[in-house]
């Protein structure tokens, strides 16, 4: 009965829904846009922070232009995802989880794209995936990127 | 009237393989060749063969044309005039015998299952709530709403056998039960309290149906198939629960990571209401019901019932601790809740419509009607099955996957994602059902099923799926938290060439205390992967600690990267791509690894032409050069 009369279930279960559409927007979570939510959703700051930071979908630094997420699901995995993975490490020369300096590439791993026949997979701004990789073939799709970047500079 | 109709799938797994480019340029080339009147494009769920997407499928025919190009759609479109021919390159060849095939019935991926949930996906457009109508959709809830009451409903569901997909694989009847006896104990509570009023019970209903649509084992994908293919059964099925227990909301919780599903899903539940089938009467029977999609924000926990409704609520997802009342007493918002899997509810349409005993009648004793898996890794026939329950794993290995490609040699299956462990050849004859697969030290839980060859390190197996639950445990129980990191640095120590030959002692004491001293289904399977790999691999750990050798050539720290003098012709093609400079050697001089500054990125591998295949992964790493 308590419990029933605590919890308010309009304000605060729009909490994290209203997380997701401020990182659609600025691509990560801004400190001031999460101060005014815990304002909106009545819960202390702390609160909010504690469920962003919950969430590995949540991050609190701006994210690059293209966001490159190498699939760690497990078919991936038993046909060479973490080569696939050190191998853009190094034509990007940042590490996992991390944004270039240019803010031109995010380095991710998501637990599965959903495409297993064509492990391994990375998939590029959530749209185009490249299947069926080699460390070779990691290199070629890095390289051309790179290229145009430099012409158009 | 439409003579020909091409079925186009459309999943998230057919549009990565480029199924999006291939329907605009079919659908340009039909308009050209002025088909549009004789021909219908029809956009469908994913047909389960993922192996050989894009699927392109000609009914009334019945044929089907795998590994479709973009390039391939002017041929098909002109299939389909009048004297068109069917084209026989782009038949689905065999991989055993290397027949062409022409139509899908004879195709032994799909004729050794037994389709019910996944019937409709790639046969309907899940688009058009009308698609599904015409494939009998919302009958059962018709039915429901006009000749059953809730406790019918309930006993038939209870009479079917059908059990849920949480680890215990509870009986999915007793739950449908419990929660309305809660949610009917709660009304009274309001009524006497005076807080209802006659309006007031859409916006803060007395009890909730959710569907746990937060599939996070990442070797699973059933449940995105089910909603990007099938959203409706879905729906109608979290309808007739929310009738049978007395709920008048219902939730979808399912990963942001699906944004196709959630598409598709939206979509239905925006028709289902314009329909009637949602709303405050529904179907004027004077039931009101509506569901929301809430997206998971990304935690492998959230699958856990106490997790999800907190993670509903704005909160972290964490796992309550024991004695705690049952989600069906005490859920969402304090209020009783039914929380069951998208496949539970996809089924109960078929239990409705064909009878609680039809479906007892399928499956096993104790497991009844289908089970579905993904099927993926080392596998000719990668996709999504569903098969009836009692199978072994064998049929469904060797029937309708096709066995190991490429010639090797299979090794295990891995069942239940990183709560689940992994079975040797000697278990392929273990029936699938809930009991036999736990018997066996695994479990059904996700649906996960991984194929693995020889190529394959258990070892490091076991360490992934320990690095995914680590990272994933919300850290409530030490033993849990802390546990699984020792786990998984002893693990790192192994496969780097550092472990002790005590330390597979210590992993299973380990991983003993852990799965005792956690709270919730997460820490409690953790260790299962690492267990069952001790298990039944117990010399490829051997191998990694005493030999300092990886038998399978996976683990880095336990391998070396050689190039066969007998086969390098010297081409400077490695040497020039060596991202360390490792490699020795020169125009017309063999070429050389440096054992010592080689990073083993098998980089030398990929870029060595496969005629020449001169470069080899050998276990261990003292090497001599080999002449």
């Amino acid at each position: 009965m308590e419990a029933r009369q605590v919890l308010s279930p309009s304000k605060k279960g729009k909490l994290i829904p209203m997380l997701q559409q401020i990182q659609e927007r600025f691509g990560y979570l801004p400190e001031e846009e999460m101060v005014k939510v815990a304002q909106l959703c009545g819960v202390t700051e702390s609160k909010v922070f504690g469920a962003a930071s919950f969430y590995a979908q949540f991050r609190f630094t701006p994210i690059g232009r293209n966001r490159v997420m190498v699939c760690r699901g497990t078919a991936c995995h038993v046909q060479g995802a973490p080569q696939i993975m050190e191998t853009i490490e190094r034509e990007l020369s940042i590490k996992e989880g991390q944004t270039t300096p240019d803010l031109e590439y995010t380095l991710e791993s998501v637990a599965c794209i959903g495409c297993c026949a064509l492990a391994p997979c990375i998939m590029i701004n959530n749209k185009d995936v490249h299947g069926r990789l080699t460390p070779q073939k990691v290199t070629e799709i890095f390289a051309t990127p790179k290229r145009e970047a430099q012409d158009a500079s | 009237m439409p003579v020909k109709t091409v079925l186009l799938g459309q999943g998230t797994c057919c549009i990565s393989a480029g199924a999006k480019q291939i329907s605009a340029a079919l659908r340009e080339e039909i308009a050209r060749l002025d088909l549009a009147g004789t021909v219908q494009v029809k956009h469908t769920g994913c047909r389960g063969f993922s192996q050989i997407d894009p699927v392109v499928i000609i009914e009334p025919e019945g044929l089907l044309y795998s590994e479709v190009k973009v390039d391939d759609a002017p041929e098909i479109a002109r299939s389909l005039l009048p004297q068109g021919q069917p084209i026989e390159r782009l038949f689905y060849r065999d991989p055993v015998t290397d027949r062409a095939i022409p139509h899908h019935r004879d195709i032994t991926f799909y004729n050794n299952q037994q389709r019910t949930v996944l019937k409709n996906c790639g046969y309907i457009d899940p688009e058009e709530i009308d698609d599904y109508l015409a494939v009998g959709g919302y009958q059962a809830l018709r039915k429901v709403l006009s000749e059953m009451t809730p406790e019918q409903v309930i006993d038939a569901v209870k009479r079917s056998g059908l059990r849920g997909l949480g680890g215990a694989g509870f009986p999915a009847g007793r739950k449908w039960e419990a929660c309305r006896r809660a949610s009917r104990e709660s009304r009274v509570e309001s009524r006497e309290s005076g807080r209802e009023t006659p309006d007031s019970r859409l916006q803060t209903p007395d009890s909730y149906v959710v569907c746990n649509a937060d599939e996070g084992d990442p070797g699973a994908f059933q449940d995105r198939s089910v909603l990007e293919g099938d959203p409706h059964s879905v729906v109608e099925g979290m309808i007739i629960a929310g009738y049978a227990v007395g709920a008048t909301k219902g939730y979808v919780y399912v990963r942001a990571e699906y944004p196709l599903a959630v598409k598709r899903l939206g979509i239905a539940i925006a028709e289902a209401r314009e329909r009637g089938f949602l709303g405050e009467n529904v179907l004027g029977n004077g039931f009101g019901f509506d569901i929301e999609i809430f997206q998971g924000a990304g935690a492998f926990v959230c699958g856990e019932s106490t997790a999800l409704t907190l993670s509903l609520e704005g909160a972290r997802g964490m796992p309550k601790p024991l004695p705690r009342p049952r989600t069906t007493e005490v859920g969402l918002w304090g209020r009783p809740t039914l929380l069951n899997n998208v496949k539970t509810f996809a089924n109960i349409r078929w239990i409705i419509n064909k009878g609680a005993e039809w479906f007892a009648s399928q499956g096993t004793e104790k497991s009844k009607g289908t089970a579905i898996f993904s099927l993926t890794g080392k596998i000719t026939n990668c996709g999504l099955i569903e098969v009836p329950m009692g199978i072994t794993l064998r049929e469904i290995i060797f029937d309708i996957g096709g066995g190991v490609p490429g010639g090797r040699t299979f090794k295990a299956v891995q069942t239940g994602g990183p709560s689940g462990g992994v079975l040797p050849e000697g278990l392929l004859g273990t029936p699938i059902d809930f009991d036999s697969l736990t018997a066996a030290g695994s479990m059904m839980g996700s649906g996960g099923m991984v194929v693995v060859d020889e190529d394959t390190c258990m070892v490091d197996l076991a360490r992934y799926f320990l690095d995914f639950t680590q990272k994933e445990s919300c850290g409530q129980c030490s033993l849990c938290r802390l546990g699984s990191v020792q786990m998984l640095e002893i693990l790192n120590a192994i496969t780097e060439g550092n472990g002790r030959i005590e330390d597979i002692d210590l992993l299973i004491e380990l991983g003993e205390s852990v799965k005792i001293g956690s709270i919730c289904g997460l820490g409690q399977s953790a260790p299962n992967p690492v267990l069952s790999t001790i298990r039944y691999f117990r010399e490829e750990y051997e191998s990694h600690i005493l030999e300092k050798k990886c038998p399978a050539r996976v683990c880095k720290g336990l391998i070396s990267y050689i190039i066969v003098s007998d086969k390098c012709k010297a081409c400077m093609i490695c040497l020039r791509k060596c991202p360390v400079e490792a490699i020795k050697g020169g125009k017309n001089e063999v070429h050389v690894i440096d054992q010592d500054n080689c990073t083993r990125c098998g980089v030398c591998l990929s870029v060595c032409p496969e005629r020449f295949g001169a470069v080899e992964i050998i276990p261990g790493r003292e090497v001599k050069i080999h002449g």
